[in-house]
């Protein structure tokens, strides 16, 4: 009898989202207007260019070339976006594996945040294949080209997302009032964050893996055998610069969605999270350094590319670091967002100099992305930031769960 | 150094296993290549014109320059350059690598080495990804961007008329006898008697004997292979052997890094009180 009840409230309060969906997709106060402005024409402006692009083929709104075959889609949109989605794998680590209990308030919007970057940037995949009918052919068994990094991508990516979705997935049952569905999926979160983990930490360091084949078109500065790991300790601080960095545009615009206590201990978590980053760029300094001797590229410093490379290691991960570490010891939350905004520009530079800019850097004609290239790449952001939006609005993300969900074990 | 421990580790797993066996077998395998000789080439450009017509492509064009590239309406092309030795001529194609990189690259086995020595295209497999453009150290493969059903082209060795026991349509109809079609080991033996009984006439190189583990085709010329245009820097190993070590590291990862994270979260887990550990 109660699970029937339970049945048509879950029935109801769905019904009831669904029909919410349109009325608050529109602007609900002053704070959505700009956003939604610039948002709106450019979604749209992007799916004209999507039907464009399966209408006419990818060279009418692409400026790929033989030589160039892989552009923005590809170098921003999957490998720079993935980066960023870093920051699910090592919150969930801190805070399921090492019991860093204080972390606590800040799992589920990461884990939100990484599955959507995930959906939407290996979604916008899609748009880059040019045969995508073809897209299930790795996935179901007739033809596994299993020598192929990409095949262990793509499948450490599907299975990633799923593991990812399991962690979400008591937030959705929270907001649908399903306690059996609860409890069950709350079981699941434990080995879904073991395997999440394992699954980043080979896709991550897959995608600069990707590359590897590229030997002689990527400038020597930025190609070495050692790709795969500099692009898994880059996702780490990737991942949680884009936690600092959204947790503070969140905390401003989802004020109404935060409970007191996560807004006090948001920022102890900001200043935890400043440590980690220091020292894995720390790391990753050294890293680099050790890549460079390496390679004999003292006779690469002098050149453009060679200033380029100082600037991105110099200017977006030393003075970053230093400012974290400074950051940490003064507890200064303003320089810690200031080194996360730094932090997330050199990731985009260094994924971008691996992907497009140092990519056939000697070639006679470069390739410079079409802005219907960048409003596409653009539209599929600002639609991951609605999902988001919706997501956040209705689900117990920020705040509290019900109290029956914390009964409910 | 981290991939190639962790490889040795997956090496002796089970999956890393069957990779190795796999790849052994696959040696012993003869390949069919094609010796060209740019000193007997004239630039006749009939290969460019029987390719095009066997394959359904557009008629080449008529003009004659240095740097033409295959494009996604013709896979093969005759340059001319002016050389220390004067005008020499220099056909170019997919080098039907040995151990193709676009082979490995390939997520769906679209593209394939045949037994037979060509490498091949499969459109019923081929999602459009271009890793295998990413890839190839030869920008071989070309891809239809104008086309919303876009293709992969590039010479198939003549796939149809080899599984025939035929030559080549190229090899077939060059007046000059400037192509060679045959086993590699052969055509390797071949180049070797031509360099040793005229060794003033050749360059003594036989460009892709070793380049990128060994080509299908192999070239003999004149003069330097750097004159023609030709990427003599490329490494002497095989290109799939760039991305062996991650790939043999990933069983190993996948299977030992769950035990590990399972240990921890026990640890961890037992030092707190009996605070819920899942919301």
């Amino acid at each position: 009898m109660n699970n029937s009840a339970y049945t048509v409230a879950k029935a109801k309060e769905n019904k009831f989202d669904w029909q919410f969906l349109f009325s608050e997709l529109k602007p609900k106060g002053k704070w959505l207007t700009p956003f939604n402005i610039i948002s709106i024409p450019i979604i749209l402006l992007g799916i004209g260019l999507i039907v464009i692009r399966y209408w006419l083929g990818l060279g009418s709104i692409t400026n790929l070339t033989q030589e160039v075959p892989w552009g923005l889609w590809i170098g921003f949109d999957v490998v720079t976006g993935v980066a960023f989605a870093g920051g699910a794998y090592v919150v969930t680590f801190m805070v399921y594996i090492l019991n860093m209990k204080n972390y606590h308030s800040i799992v589920r919007v990461t884990v939100l945040n990484g599955f959507l970057a995930y959906a939407f940037y290996t979604g916008a995949l899609l748009l880059d294949l040019g045969r995508p009918w073809h897209v299930i052919n790795p996935m179901i068994g007739n033809s596994f080209g299993a020598s192929s990094v990409l095949f262990l991508v793509a499948w450490h990516f599907v299975l990633y997302m799923l593991a990812e979705l399991i962690e979400f997935s008591p937030a959705i049952a929270e907001w649908l009032g399903s306690r059996r569905a609860h409890k069950i999926l709350s079981g699941m979160t434990i080995a879904a964050v073991i395997f999440g983990i394992t699954l980043s930490s080979l896709h991550q360091s897959g995608l600069g893996a990707l590359y590897l084949m590229a030997k002689d078109k990527i400038h020597p500065l930025w190609y070495s055998e050692f790709i795969p790991v500099l692009f898994l300790v880059s996702s780490i601080f990737a991942g949680l610069s884009m936690v600092i960095f959204e947790g503070t545009i969140s905390h401003k615009v989802f004020f109404n969605r935060i409970n007191d206590k996560t807004e006090r201990a948001q920022n102890g978590i900001i200043h935890g999270l400043s440590k980690i980053c220091a020292v894995t760029m720390f790391a990753y300094l050294v890293l680099q350094f050790v890549v460079f001797i390496h390679g004999h590229n003292w006779g690469y410093i002098n050149s453009p590319m060679g200033y380029w490379f100082l600037l991105e290691m110099i200017g977006f991960v030393l003075i970053p670091m230093m400012l974290f570490f400074y950051s940490y010891r003064t507890a200064n939350i303003f320089t810690i967002r200031l080194a996360a905004i730094l932090t997330m520009i050199g990731v985009v530079m260094n994924r971008l100099n691996v992907t497009i800019i140092g990519f056939r850097w000697d070639a006679a004609i470069r390739y410079v992305p079409s802005w219907m290239e960048i409003v596409v790449t653009l539209a599929v952001i600002f639609t991951e930031i609605w999902v988001f939006r919706w997501i956040i609005n209705r689900m117990p993300v920020l705040g509290d769960s019900p109290s029956w969900a914390k009964e409910n074990k | 150094m981290f991939f190639k421990v962790l490889g040795a580790t997956g090496l002796a797993l089970a999956i890393g296993k069957r990779t190795s066996a796999k790849s052994a077998s696959k040696s012993e395998v003869e390949f069919n290549g094609v010796l060209y000789d740019s000193t007997r080439c004239v630039g006749c450009r009939t290969c460019e014109y029987e390719c095009a017509t066997a394959h359904g492509l557009p008629a080449p064009t008529d003009k004659i320059e240095a740097v033409r590239k295959t494009d996604e309406t013709c896979n093969t092309v005759v340059n001319t350059f002016q050389t220390s030795k004067g005008e020499v001529f220099i056909k170019r194609q997919c080098m039907h690598c040995n151990e193709p990189a676009c082979g490995a690259a390939c997520l769906t086995q679209a593209m394939h080495k045949n037994e037979t020595g060509a490498v091949t295209w499969n459109g019923d497999k081929c999602m459009g990804c271009r890793y295998c453009m990413v890839s190839c150290p030869y920008d071989i493969p070309k891809f239809e961007f104008h086309n919303t059903n876009p293709k992969i082209q590039k010479c198939d060795m003549c796939f149809d008329r080899q599984t025939k026991g035929e030559k080549p349509t190229c090899v077939t109809n060059c007046p000059n006898d400037a192509l060679m079609y045959g086993k590699r080991r052969d055509l390797i033996k071949e180049a070797r008697r031509r360099i040793y009984e005229k060794p003033d006439l050749y360059n003594d190189h036989i460009y892709g004997e070793h380049e990128v583990g060994g080509t299908g085709w192999l070239y003999l010329s004149p003069v330097p292979f750097e004159e023609l245009g030709m990427n003599t820097t490329l490494q002497q190993s095989s290109y799939p052997a760039l991305t062996k070590g991650f790939l043999y590291s990933v069983p190993s990862v996948d299977l030992l890094l769950p035990p590990l994270l399972l240990g921890i979260y026990a640890a961890t887990k037992n030092n707190h009180s009996k605070e819920e550990e899942n919301e």
